[in-house]
């Protein structure tokens, strides 16, 4: 554990505080909404404890909170949280081996996949992940009580444009992975699709969607590069 | 509310769902050697979700367009992100732009 802070360098764990801040502010509005909503106030401090993934979270007490059944709400959050499987395909090298895998994979946020994605080395990466699944999981949490217990202190942070910040974080996280042309070529069409799909389909499908970007995916050979030299 | 009951056991079975799906991806991983040309394709696979995660949570709400003050801040984010500017900035930019735009009334 100690070694996570040794690795990350000061410009790096600002970044991931400040995100991590952010999530936190957004678990106040969580905890208010859902309790200002008639759930009872272990309904979303459970569910951030034990599912932890906050748009499928959003889902979940809107369906129910609005008198929907809970077995909707949580087909919902499964199909939400489905792209979570390639989020772990991608990084399990950087969650690690052994008994570090149960809270590593249940640390795994967007953000904290996006953050280890953005570092060169795999010990950075390590560093990263970990601090910033750490540090979402206490902020997060703690908000939730927050808000759930305050009510309806913040339940807007779309004032504070707080909205528009999420997109930003994950869009400066993966921008430097876009400067290879076949992942940015993947990358494009798969928006594309997905943005296409959005009026039709139900929350969560659509970025599934951006998966047939992959059919584009034409990554350079090892071989070819060297032909080059 | 519902029967607290139905809502408790549907958070469970959300939170085991959840959790299987993240460990999945760690499991099967250590289970197979997985051909370089596939562990390319894994990684290009997280970095589209994401970007395609960008795009939708930027420019889309529920089944409809998000306005302009979101599109807009993102925008504004993304261009400093370009250009390099530091992490912590493009962020404030981004909020700080859609917000501003929503004081001057414009959703």
């Amino acid at each position: 554990m100690r070694s996570i802070w040794r690795t990350l360098d000061r410009g790096l764990a600002r970044d991931i505080a400040l995100v991590c801040l952010a999530d936190g502010v957004v678990g106040i509005s969580y905890g208010a909404i859902s309790v200002g909503g008639g759930l009872d106030l272990w309904v979303p401090v459970v569910l951030s404890l034990l599912v932890f993934a906050g748009a499928s979270q959003f889902l979940f007490v809107g369906i129910v909170a609005a008198g929907g059944s809970p077995i909707a709400a949580t087909i919902a959050g499964l199909l939400v949280n489905s792209r979570h499987v390639a989020f772990g395909l991608a990084i399990s090298d950087v969650i690690g081996s052994g008994w570090r895998r149960l809270p590593g994979s249940h640390l795994m946020t967007d953000e904290n996949v996006a953050f280890a994605i953005g570092q060169d080395e795999l010990r950075q990466k390590r560093a990263a992940y970990w601090a910033c699944g750490i540090g979402i999981f206490v902020c997060w949490n703690v908000g939730v009580v927050i808000g759930a217990l305050a009510g309806s202190v913040i339940t807007d942070t779309d004032a504070f444009g707080l909205d528009a910040a999420f997109p930003a974080v994950l869009m400066a996280l993966v921008l430097p992975a876009l400067r290879d042309r076949a992942t940015r070529t993947a990358a494009l069409i798969g928006a594309g699709v997905a943005l296409v799909a959005v009026p039709f389909l139900p929350a969560g499908l659509p970025v599934l969607m951006a998966l047939v970007g992959l059919l584009f995916y034409r990554p350079v050979r090892t071989g070819e590069l060297e032909g080059v030299r | 509310m519902n029967n607290p009951m139905l809502v408790l056991g549907a958070i469970l079975v959300l939170a085991v769902g959840t959790f299987s799906l993240r460990i999945a991806g760690p499991l099967l991983r250590s289970r197979f050697e997985v051909p370089v040309r596939i562990q390319q394709m894994m990684s290009a696979a997280a970095i589209v979700l994401l970007a395609a995660l960008v795009a939708t949570a930027a420019l889309t709400d529920g089944h409809t367009h998000a306005g302009i003050a979101r599109p807009a801040g993102v925008l504004v984010g993304a261009v400093l992100a370009w250009s390099r500017v530091p992490f912590v900035l493009v962020v404030v930019a981004a909020a700080a732009t859609a917000a501003g735009l929503r004081l001057l009334g414009i959703p």
